[in-house]
């Protein structure tokens, strides 16, 4: 198995910081992935393990004594480490609204990258992305990688009020907002779907490493399953992955 | 049942925290200044876990329906009950009736009311904590009825420290942050030389400072922050991101404040100054 060089920073009392290469590349989310779950089963004073793009947070229930120690041996558990039975994967199908009146920045997206609205809708349907993360607001979802022809920055001034369910473009990530919020994302469409439910043992339906992809659906449709998804009876349609 | 007449800046239920759900976006939340809230729950015999109310920047109104105990620690903002001046860092009975107000503030930034028994609300995802989206409110509301647990521990009859002197200390306690390295020569003399004032741009969720600095390090894939870690933009401003604080960022972290950092910024607002002071 192909093993990085992992580099390891003391953040706090309790947390240790993992850092691999510092790159956006599928092997190595997978690695950090897959080493997550190794720590997790390990036995040793850990709390919780969160995962990135290509770090991982280890938090510690005791504080952290001998630095030194602890490296080493998760040195070893990294390199002794075998290929796991990977997890069950799957691949979401996200409905998602692209009607003018919730594709807030299309048109800028159009004039910025000269490229026609129809052809970004397309586009954005037409890639499979990764989840790579969830994080800046409870059940972000941050996926990857938008094709070049939609990359676009951050806008300068970020929207104080971008809506629930807004899906949105930043760089090569897009992403979908799960509740009001400021941001500074290009939204080209908008989600009727429930994104986190703090009800859940598991509040997101996706997970990092899992896959999700986007079909259009019309302004009417969107009402329909904003009232299925509201009493309970939309369900998001799933498949899983075999690799 | 305690009543709000007046809910005064910005007034919110806090406990220690909601932990185990960052992996979902969640932060971590829970009082702002933690020493100051422990010693609170301490003062009245309650168990740290404890919620209680945490006032920013002024004080509140509050109209106790039933008989019971508090304890008010941290910024002191001239407490009085049925208008006359109270102790701070002491347990005070109140009865059916009694209204609780404050006055000017002295010193300090947060003040925590702890309640004999504890905050009896809303627990979600294994906390009490406000927080947007997550509890039914962010805030309390002028009107809102807040309820007490039934249990009644044994007042701690006198607490002798008085954090005056911590409060108004500017020194920030913290660590070398996992980009520190990365910085100049010159970056690092300015961020530990530099006395720092508080801009009017803070909240719970994190603090910018006045003065920028020159930076001269790339934006990071984003990867893990937490409350007390000190981001430097592209700008060059710096922001302390305290208990309310998002999970992931993707700007430089320089350096991170100890627990004991974090209470400290937290008593501190607009223009007010800090020195960071790396400890080894």
């Amino acid at each position: 198995m192909n093993s990085y060089k992992l580099k390891y920073f003391k953040y706090n009392t309790h947390c240790l910081l993992i850092s691999w290469p510092e790159t956006i590349d599928e092997k190595i989310f997978n690695d950090v992935n897959q080493f997550k779950v190794v720590i997790e089963s390990s036995a040793g004073n850990i709390l919780e393990v969160r995962s990135s793009y290509c770090s991982l947070l280890v938090i510690f229930d005791k504080e952290i004594q001998d630095i030194d120690k602890i490296e080493s041996n998760l040195n070893n558990l990294y390199l002794s480490r075998e290929h796991l039975s990977k997890t069950d994967r799957f691949l979401w199908s996200i409905p998602v609204c692209y009607e003018k009146s919730f594709a807030l920045d299309i048109d800028f997206i159009s004039k910025q990258n000269k490229i026609s609205n129809n052809e970004i809708i397309k586009t954005h349907i037409d890639s499979v992305y990764s989840v790579y993360l969830i994080g800046f607001l409870p059940g972000f979802l941050y996926l990857g990688s938008v094709d070049k022809k939609l990359k676009i920055p951050r806008k300068k001034q970020p929207r104080l009020r971008v809506p629930r369910g807004a899906v949105a473009i930043a760089d090569q990530q897009t992403g979908i907002y799960p509740q009001d919020s400021p941001g500074g994302w290009n939204v080209l469409g908008n989600t009727p779907i429930n994104l986190f439910d703090k009800f859940k043992v598991e509040p997101c339906f996706a997970k990092p490493g899992d896959k999700v992809k986007f079909f259009s659906i019309s302004e009417a449709q969107y009402k329909l399953i904003e009232k299925e998804v509201e009493f309970g009876l939309y369900e998001l349609k799933k498949e899983l992955i075999n690799d | 049942m305690i009543k709000v007449i007046d809910p005064g800046f910005y007034s919110s239920i806090q406990d220690l925290g909601r932990f185990g759900a960052q992996n979902f976006g969640v932060p971590i939340s829970g009082s702002m200044d933690q020493f100051s809230a422990d010693i609170a729950n301490k003062v009245i015999g309650n168990d740290s876990s404890e919620a209680l109310i945490e006032l920013t920047m002024t004080g509140c109104s509050l109209k106790f329906e039933n008989d019971t105990a508090i304890a008010i620690t941290g910024s002191d903002m001239s407490p009085k009950l049925n208008g006359l001046s109270i102790d701070m860092y002491s347990p005070i009975e109140v009865k059916f009736g009694d209204t609780l107000s404050f006055g000017r503030i002295k010193y300090g930034f947060r003040t925590y009311i702890a309640f004999r028994g504890g905050v009896n609300s809303e627990r979600v995802m294994d906390s009490k904590s406000m927080y947007v989206g997550l509890t039914k409110n962010f805030k309390i509301n002028k009107n809102d009825e807040i309820y007490l647990n039934e249990s009644k521990p044994s007042l701690n009859k006198k607490y002798k420290a008085s954090l005056k002197k911590l409060i108004l200390s500017d020194e920030i306690e913290c660590y070398k942050g996992p980009e520190y390295s990365k910085l100049t020569t010159q970056n690092k003399e300015e961020l530990l030389s530099t006395q720092f004032l508080i801009s009017n741009n803070h909240n719970r969720m994190g603090y910018v400072l006045d003065q920028k600095i020159k930076n001269t390090i790339k934006p990071i894939i984003t990867s893990h922050v937490m409350p007390g870690t000190v981001q430097l933009t592209p700008g060059g401003d710096i922001i302390i991101l305290m208990r309310d604080s998002q999970t992931t960022g993707g700007y430089p972290r320089v350096l991170q404040l100890t627990n004991k950092g974090i209470d400290f910024v937290a008593q501190k607002g607009t223009s007010s100054l800090i020195r960071f002071l790396i400890k080894n």
